[in-house]
């Protein structure tokens, strides 16, 4: 499997605070990849790296072999890595198809479009007219998911899509990923459901203070090499 | 008759505040930006309508050809190399900023127009109107500004609500680093917002120069106008901007039809009035 994405002693900062410490991560082409780890070791921080929102050095990631690190984020999600940002993040003066729509500022062609979206998501269909902060936490997440797919990405980074919901919420907005998954678009699951995680995933990383401190096959892993990875006892 | 007649003439006249206002209230609503510099910007606008006028020989009116794509581009230029630097979390730099470029605009203008007093002529049209009564008549010149204030918010909201260029000011507006994520290049759009907005205030910088006489001096009153419409209307609103015009210039025409010492004093009257009764605003949009 050729590497997609690659960081490589990727660093960041928020002002002095160094929040990561040299993470080496590789997505494959369409693959699979979960991240997990304990509040605060670094998993939104990674994603939003990756994305541009925080300065990185161009070398330490490399998309398709290109530096990508110092671009800003309007050029990496024009390269086909789209983002679903911790808590949702829906733009509250857009009702809820203009904030599908949003994902087409990229300029990104591709299937991915608003009725692809709606035979996904049917409930979005219903209340596309609607204000977007009138819509449930489940259905604002599919709406966050799908401005994201709007962007026709390669790369779908997921952070924390479960978030505040109800179980069987999740497991509704969980069963959207698979089709997704069989578009070849790769995807990054930062979650800290593990169960959610580990039975998705093709690959595993644990986060722990800024430094992978696990990573491999979920099948090859044990509960015990899990738990002390996350825990760091 | 005299009062149905001040009351019809200063609603007229708000459309002329409204213009002033609208460029504030993008500008505002966009990027969080409170432009000092917006009364000078509108002087600076007016001396461009009058060098127009003096060496292409166009009337007031068809120098709009020039000087608001002129203002577009000044607007851009001045967003992208200058105000876009002052925007952060704290907001002191852009006010700062906008009110030194307002002493810069002001000064500048001193120095290439001198402080005589100058004026657009727009002939018999200035004086021209339709009588509606024996004793009401409506000026076409206000009629028109008035007209034209409408027309131009009609199509401002049709580009903030049916565009994908409206769509990213409102996205940036509400959470700027998420529009970056989905492509918004957040400094383009500021740009363009500002660009926008001086496109708008060229527009009511030559009816303002057609209807009274101004001087390199004349900015901070229009800044106050224009902040005086936004407030009274409701942030964030381009209806309520509108309303906020109105209010303003019926005031003023009560109050000048009282004593004609009182014009000023009447508008700035009505607008606290407002403060106290509805501190947010006729029409409030914005949250914060």
């Amino acid at each position: 499997m050729t590497a997609l994405l690659a960081t490589a002693g990727l660093t960041a900062f928020y002002g002095d605070f160094q929040a990561l410490f040299g993470i080496d991560l590789v997505v494959g082409e369409g693959e699979a990849v979960a991240v997990i780890g304990a509040n605060g070791a670094g998993k939104s921080t990674l994603l939003r790296t990756i994305c541009g929102l925080l300065p990185a050095d161009a070398d330490r990631i490399r998309y398709r072999g290109a530096n990508i690190g110092s671009l800003p984020p309007a050029d990496i999600v024009a390269r086909g890595i789209a983002l679903v940002p911790e808590g949702r993040k829906l733009f509250p003066s857009l009702s809820v198809e203009e904030n599908l729509l949003m994902g087409e500022q990229c300029g990104r062609k591709g299937s991915w479009q608003l009725d692809r979206v709606y035979a996904l998501f049917p409930i979005l269909r219903e209340r596309r007219r609607l204000p977007s902060v009138s819509l449930s936490g489940g259905q604002q997440q599919m709406a966050a998911i799908g401005r994201a797919l709007m962007t026709n990405p390669e790369l779908l980074l997921c952070d924390e899509i479960s978030l505040g919901l109800a179980p069987i919420v999740i497991r509704d907005v969980y069963a959207a990923l698979p089709g997704i998954r069989a578009e070849g678009t790769a995807l990054v699951i930062v979650e800290q459901d593990i169960n959610r995680a580990l039975g998705l995933a093709d690959r595993v990383y644990c986060l722990q203070e800024g430094r992978v401190t696990l990573e491999g096959r979920p099948a090859s892993l044990t509960r015990e090499q899990i738990k002390l990875a996350y825990f760091g006892v | 008759m005299d009062w149905v007649n001040a009351v019809l003439q200063g609603a007229l006249v708000g459309g002329l505040y409204a213009l002033f206002a609208a460029g504030l209230s993008l500008m505002f609503g966009v990027m969080r930006l409170v432009n000092i510099a917006h009364g000078d910007l509108i002087v600076l606008a007016a001396y461009l309508g009058l060098v127009t006028v003096d060496t292409l020989g166009l009337g007031p009116f068809t120098s709009l050809v020039v000087v608001v794509p002129a203002m577009f581009v000044l607007g851009y230029i001045l967003q992208r190399g200058l105000l876009n630097f002052t925007l952060g979390t704290d907001i002191l730099p852009p006010l700062l900023v906008t009110f030194g470029l307002s002493i810069v605009i002001e000064n500048a203008l001193l120095e290439g127009f001198s402080a005589d007093e100058q004026k657009l002529q727009a002939g018999s049209f200035e004086t021209a109107s339709i009588h509606l009564t024996d004793q009401l008549a409506i000026g076409w010149f206000p009629l028109v500004i008035f007209v034209t204030a409408v027309a131009v918010i009609v199509l401002l909201e049709l580009l903030i609500y049916r565009t994908a260029v409206g769509r990213a000011f409102r996205a940036t507006s509400d959470d700027a680093d998420t529009a970056r994520l989905y492509g918004v290049r957040n400094r383009h759009v500021y740009s363009l917002a500002t660009a926008l907005a001086l496109a708008v205030i060229s527009i009511a910088a030559i009816f303002l120069a057609v209807r009274v006489n101004f001087d390199p001096a004349s900015g901070p009153a229009r800044l106050l106008y224009a902040f005086e419409a936004v407030i009274i209307g409701g942030l964030g609103s381009l209806w309520g901007t509108l309303a906020g015009g109105v209010v303003l210039g019926v005031a003023q025409a009560i109050g000048a039809q009282l004593n004609p010492g009182w014009e000023q004093l009447a508008g700035h009257v009505a607008f606290l009035i407002v403060l106290i009764v509805r501190p947010r605003g006729l029409f409030p949009k914005l949250a914060d």
